[in-house]
């Protein structure tokens, strides 16, 4: 083997890994390497939506508020929620479409448990876990088919769409609509930090990026692994900080009336399962095998991976979060409604990981891509609502910039293949 | 020598096929086995049953002389038998590292341990001479085909394997890096290794083997001393050997 054989052929920009030089300045050739090589991360997401923000602060009057944006983030979490799912069942190469009424049966069975006087009434916090492990259930029968039984994902989860609306139709054409008056369950989507409360919360998020890599310099002391970019950690450091206390200065700026607002709950909810769902994908011998089945399903059977146990935990974990950004969109507007769930949930989940960069044929993505999709499908959504824009125009946009994010990343893709990354 | 791996009157049918009736089959520490064979043969089928990717219907695995049932590729691997299959594999979406420990990463209560990997990866690729690779955080879509091949080989002898199944390892590389592969087959031979060489190529197999099993339509047609037979007679007994024994009664 000689080296010839790595190096790119033909007129590829040649990778100069190793010549970057450290500090500021190593910053900048990095950039401009992955620049040059397509390897863009979430850059182009967060660009966009740091543009469309500034449009419709020029174009909407009401946009560019701290009400509004409070309102963007309890409107946003729910469907964040369940994309987070969307994530890990397209990292198996698999999808999910019964989310929407799964989420729809969370909502239904959080309600139903909470009723005064229906003989069955429970504390909130008991009727949400029950709900979200009904969910889970779910999710379990569903992966166990396409698991151990072989059938397509696509069928048996278009079998669940039916299905399971078809429950929440019988159950709520007989029974009108379900108001949920339990304060634990209606905080989740509602409730207000305090300002300090939301400080407190900006400085703990902020701690744990750092903590990580302390954690892995620390481990790998020692050994001969190459030592991270400085530069690198902290402008990643400084933007997850800025983006923390950011959120929380323009939450707490807010006033409803005279009462003032706050960080909401319901956003803190995201970010904490954000956390969670990172550590599990990246860090646990799990997620290694999430992304080893989605690449190559095969050898990650002949390496003595559980295959089917892995689909069916993945598939819970999509019920799972299905459920509960539908307690969060039930807790929205106090009560399950007909109209359950709300708008295009299940499409606004899938395209929200799709803009983010996962890819639906398995092995690609990060679960940050599906927090930045719902943000930026969110910010769009809610910006051209307060244009007072038609539902027609605003399927049409959403639809524009699906098609856009996933272009760009196909040419991203074909750059870096052919500098050999 | 004793032998490592001693199979007795195998059998293994799909539906009507008998992909192997009644096949003996010996492999012992410290020796290349070449197994050859046309196409149909049975090669695969029997490492398949080795590796504990298909159990077989009948006959007896002795493993270091005790006999042994493999009903996953887990239990070949607590043997410690380690298959390089010729489609190698790999996961071309994760790194070499994350290939390497493949389905038995370090961890602590199930949170993986990278800095152990990483290191080990690393060591592992130095001490077969694999130097080609640049860094041991590329994915694996990014090396070539004889990088490819030395990845998997690393994987098969990191683990502190007894036998080692090689299907076809050169099929896909060039002059230079096949010679590399065949020096890196007969390393693992002195090293005390027990090692399997699945090829079709006889110029590989009489470079590396001491010993050749011929299988022929699912049966063993004969067990060649490399350096007591030719090309040619190997070359007879693939195309027209015929059982010295009858299938289902041992000889």
């Amino acid at each position: 083997m000689s080296t010839a054989d790595i190096v790119g052929k033909g007129s590829a920009p040649k990778l100069e890994e190793d010549e970057l030089r450290g500090g500021i300045a190593g910053l900048w050739d990095r950039a401009w390497l992955n620049l040059r090589t397509g390897n863009l991360g979430p850059v182009p997401i967060i660009v966009g939506e740091i543009a469309v923000v500034i449009i419709f602060a020029f174009t909407a009057t009401n946009f560019f508020t701290a009400v509004n944006f409070v309102n963007l983030i309890t409107e946003s979490a729910g469907t964040a929620m369940l994309a987070f799912g969307v994530v890990f069942v397209l990292l198996l190469g698999e999808i999910d479409l019964s989310i929407g009424y799964v989420a729809g049966i969370g909502a239904l069975v959080v309600a139903e448990l909470q009723l005064p006087g229906s003989g069955h009434q429970l504390n909130g916090i008991l009727a949400m876990l029950i709900a979200v492990a009904a969910c889970a259930g779910i999710g379990f029968i569903q992966g166990g088919i396409v698991a151990w039984v072989g059938v397509p994902s696509f069928v048996v989860t278009l079998g669940g769409f039916l299905i399971w609306q078809g429950v929440i139709l019988n159950t709520l054409e007989q029974r009108g609509t379900i108001i949920i008056q339990d304060r634990w369950i209606n905080y989740t989507d509602l409730y207000i930090f305090s300002p300090l409360g939301g400080w407190l919360i900006a400085i703990v998020f902020t701690a744990l990026y750092p903590i990580s890599v302390l954690y892995k310099w620390v481990v790998a002391r020692g050994t001969q692994i190459a030592p991270q970019n400085w530069g690198l950690v902290a402008a990643k450091a400084i933007g997850i900080g800025g983006a923390a206390f950011g959120t929380v200065a323009i939450a707490n700026h807010g006033k409803v009336i005279n009462s003032p607002l706050g960080l909401p709950l319901a956003g803190v909810i995201v970010v904490f399962f954000f956390v969670v769902l990172t550590f599990l994908a990246k860090w646990t011998t799990f997620g290694r095998h999430v992304y080893a089945v989605g690449g190559n399903a095969e050898a990650a059977r002949r390496a003595g991976i559980n295959v089917p146990r892995i689909k069916i935990l993945v598939f819970m974990i999509s019920g799972a979060t299905a459920g509960i950004g539908g307690v969060m969109f039930a807790s929205q507007v106090n009560s399950v409604a007909l109209t359950f769930p709300p708008g295009n949930l299940l499409l606004n989940a899938i395209a929200s990981a799709v803009i983010g960069g996962v890819s639906l044929f398995g092995g690609r993505g990060e679960v940050r891509g599906a927090l930045l999709g719902a943000l930026l499908i969110g910010t769009l959504q809610n910006g051209l609502n307060t244009l007072n824009i038609s539902n027609g125009w605003i399927y049409i946009v959403t639809g524009l910039v699906l098609l856009f994010a996933v272009t760009l990343d196909t040419f991203a893709r074909r750059l870096q293949a052919r500098s050999g990354r | 020598m004793s032998s490592l791996l001693e199979i007795r009157n195998l059998s293994k049918s799909f539906g009507s096929v008998h992909a192997l009736s009644g096949v003996d089959f010996e492999v012992r520490a410290g020796e290349v086995m070449a197994l050859v064979g046309d196409n149909g043969a049975g090669k695969s089928t029997l490492v398949k049953c080795i590796a504990g990717t298909h159990s077989p219907d009948g006959g007896e695995v002795l493993f270091e002389g005790s006999p042994v049932h493999i009903s996953s590729p887990k239990d070949a691997a607590k043997l410690g038998i380690e298959v390089v299959y010729q489609d190698l594999a790999l996961c071309d979406n994760l790194d070499v590292v994350q290939n390497m420990y493949l389905g038995r990463e370090a961890n602590r209560f199930q949170i993986l341990n990278e800095a152990t990997m990483e290191h080990h990866t690393s060591e592992t690729l130095k001490s077969l001479a694999v130097t080609t690779i640049r860094s041991v955080r590329q994915t694996v879509a990014t090396l070539s085909g004889g990088q490819r091949q030395s990845v998997a080989v690393a994987r098969a002898v990191m683990w502190n394997s007894k036998l080692v199944i090689l299907d076809e390892p050169t099929a896909a590389l060039g002059v230079a890096q096949t010679e590399q592969v065949l020096e890196l087959v007969r390393r693992l031979g002195q090293q005390g290794l027990g090692v399997i060489l699945i090829s079709h190529n006889l110029h590989d197999v009489f470079e590396t083997a001491d010993r050749i099993t011929v299988l022929r339509l699912g049966r063993d047609v004969g067990v060649f001393e490399r350096k007591s037979t030719t090309q040619q007679a190997v070359v007879e007994a693939i195309t027209a050997g015929v059982p010295t024994k009858v299938a289902g009664i041992p000889a």
